[in-house]
């Protein structure tokens, strides 16, 4: 779940358009219809979209740090393999998202100057430490689980080039979850430190896993255009729940407890009660405090500052290759 | 700061998902030059056998009809119904046909 | 196969050492590198080499029959034991560092790689054959690299230089043959002119000259390694090390 809104605030409206193309192409949306590059759209639809998108690519470029710090150590070769595959794959859905983006008419160099800049968001998760090896199932498990459930849907989200990028990045994803429960499943069933690991993942993860889904609906602004443009399919709150619904029993499943006092089936609702989010902590992430956000910013700028040369030296060398082509010719 | 000119350009990757079957549009990638192009191509979208062949396009090099066109470009095909077989009605006794 | 020769299980270790450092280092990449389409690239390489080091150990393992598993070998081992090539376990240094060490290494592993496929050893063959279209586009991807880099911009022919400089001192060892290999009826020393024609090929499109000869540094594949090893190795087996008999 990337695609959260972050802004906290309502998107400024844009200049004035000529009303009967705005309601055609309300019209067309409504009627589910999806919108391609070259048609009318409104501005505000087009800003959104290159922030909604921008951001989730950013978010699956910063989220291979966490993972990957523990790709040198993963405990045998096939979860090393496992693990590179992974990280990989969160590599080519950034770029299948930037790519869905670019269509808008931003380049990827800006969004990523607007991301290394700290003008651009991220999902906050990734602003937290992987200390174990337990937490690399507890993404793969939580955080991708959370993913998905906000994924599934925008496969049928209006603008075409970002829908076929979540099919292609749905069908990817299907194991990353599978295997992140798999991992915690061993290590729950492992010796005693193996599953002091795995709770100690969870007591950690569980909190930044709910604030995947964003602010509380009445502190989401964005969210009643968002979802009118089909960009956004159900709101935070019912997605939090639906994640808690689920994950608490697969918790169980394996003898590890979330860590929440306040974490009660109610029968009369047929959904689980939970304990408040620590909304504070949230917005001090999104704002950039979180604990290892510094570590992260400047992981993404090393490897962009330290590739420039490289991307400059391809670049110089296919103008040469084509002048001395057209030279010979 | 960003600078368009330095990004390398865009293509567009199409994939031959087996034998018999057309390059199919799958998404883009940015390279320096072609043959880049055919290896970012492969490395990113033919990870998991989804290809045998591909192609890539500079991005810049297609030219797209204008969505303001489709009207005229696209509708004068639908009272074409002559064109579809089951325009023809042939008693169901006939066969091969 | 608990008689089968044991040199013919140090060969298939030599084998599986030198895709698991090798796959080890590239991982290290992933995340780092210049363009997410170069991430991809590396990452794709690294898996190839970790999975054609699966296939090597656990070929040792089962000609050695002492029950050591692929898995055993890899994290259980200290660096005398290891038997990679010393190229294999230098640092990645910047990319073109890590690009000089690929395309020396990729264009051995290919031509080694053809003649163990027609090896009388089935088993040895057919991880081999299979093996083998991988590593082809590894030296082709390679090779694209030390071009783009050595005919590029001014900088990055300096530091394509510097790479090959680094890892060139390494280069003889790969061809160094000894009772080991022949017992698998491996002459290493035989691929050497097709792997000089090779790069001495792309040098020439890049523009580059072979770096000036220095002693060759020989011994990993006796256990003799660089101090790069002992680090990487305490690393990668952090885990098996700290949870003894631990399953993951």
């Amino acid at each position: 779940m990337y695609t959260t809104d972050m802004t906290g605030k309502k998107t400024a409206q844009p200049v004035a358009e000529d009303p009967a193309r705005v309601a055609a192409f309300e019209a067309r949306v409504a009627n589910d219809e999806f919108i391609e590059p070259k048609d009318w759209m409104p501005e505000a639809y087009r800003r959104t979209l290159i922030r909604q998108i921008s951001q989730h690519a950013h978010s699956e470029i910063v989220g291979m740090l966490p993972e990957g710090n523990w790709i040198t150590r993963a405990p045998n070769l096939r979860r090393k393999a496992i693990l590179l595959a992974k990280v990989q794959d969160e590599g080519g859905h950034g770029l299948y998202l930037y790519a869905a983006a670019e269509t808008l008419g931003v380049s990827r160099d800006e969004m990523t100057e607007a991301l290394l800049s700290g003008k651009a968001k991220y999902s906050t998760i990734f602003n937290y430490p992987t200390l174990t090896w337990a937490d690399i199932g507890a993404i793969g498990w939580l955080v991708d689980g959370a993913a998905i459930m906000n994924q599934v849907p925008l496969q049928r989200t209006s603008y075409g080039p970002y829908a076929r990028a979540m099919v292609r990045i749905c069908k990817e994803e299907s194991f990353h979850q599978r295997q992140g429960y798999e991992i915690m499943m061993h290590l729950a069933q492992g010796t005693p430190e193996q599953k002091r690991m795995a709770q100690d993942a969870l007591d950690r993860w569980w909190q930044p896993s709910l604030m995947m889904f964003g602010p509380p609906d009445d502190k989401s602004p964005n969210t009643e255009q968002s979802m009118r443009w089909r960009i956004k399919r159900e709101t935070n709150d019912e997605l939090r729940q639906k994640f808690v619904d689920i994950t608490v029993p697969q918790a169980e499943a394996i003898g590890l407890k979330a860590p929440d006092p306040a974490l009660k089936w109610n029968e009369a609702r047929g959904h689980y009660d939970f304990g408040e989010v620590d909304w504070d902590e949230f917005w001090a992430v999104v704002k950039g405090d979180g604990p290892v956000a510094k570590e992260r910013m400047q992981a993404r700028r090393k490897a962009w500052d330290d590739g420039a040369w490289v991307r400059e030296a391809a670049r110089v060398h296919a103008v040469k290759r084509a002048a001395a082509k057209l030279a010979a010719e | 700061m960003s600078d368009a000119s330095k990004e390398w350009p865009l293509w567009e990757v199409f994939v031959r998902g087996k034998g018999g079957l057309s390059h199919r549009h799958v998404g883009s990638v940015h390279a320096a030059d072609a043959k880049m192009a055919v290896e970012h191509a492969r490395d990113t979208y033919t990870r998991r056998m989804e290809g045998v062949s591909l192609w890539v396009v500079p991005s810049a090099q297609i030219t797209a009809s204008d969505p303001g066109d489709a009207a005229a470009l696209f509708e004068p095909a639908e009272d074409k119904i002559y064109r579809h077989p089951t325009f023809y009605s042939i008693p169901d006794h006939i066969k091969h046909i | 196969m608990a008689d089968a020769p044991p040199p013919l299980a140090a060969c298939a270790l030599r084998l599986g050492d030198d895709a698991l450092i090798l796959g080890q280092r590239l991982s290290e990449w992933c995340g780092h590198a210049p363009a997410i389409e170069i991430d991809l690239s590396l990452a794709n390489v690294a898996l190839d080499q970790i999975g054609q080091a699966a296939h090597f150990l656990g070929l040792a393992g089962e000609i050695e029959g002492k029950g050591r598993d692929a898995d055993k070998l890899a994290f259980h081992r200290d660096v005398m034991d290891f038997a990679n090539c010393l190229l294999v376990e230098q640092p990645n240094g910047d990319f073109a560092q890590t690009v000089a060490r690929q395309f020396l290494f990729s264009h051995y592993q290919e031509l080694l790689y053809a003649a163990l496929a027609e090896s009388k050893d089935a088993r040895f063959a057919a991880i081999a054959a299979k093996a083998l279209k991988e590593v082809k586009y590894h030296a082709t991807l390679a090779s694209d690299w030390v071009v783009r880099l050595g005919d590029g911009a001014e900088e990055s022919r300096a530091r394509m230089i510097a790479g090959l400089d680094w890892m060139w001192r390494f280069a003889d060892e790969l061809f160094a043959a000894d009772e080991i290999d022949a017992a698998l009826g491996l002459d290493k020393a035989a691929l050497r002119s097709a792997w000089d024609a090779r790069i001495d090929a792309v040098l020439a499109d890049a523009t580059l000259e072979r770096p000036a000869a220095h002693r060759p540094v020989l011994g990993g594949r006796t256990g003799r390694h660089s101090e790069h090893l002992g680090h990487l190795l305490s690393e990668m087996q952090f885990l098996q090390r700290a949870y003894p008999g631990a399953a993951w």
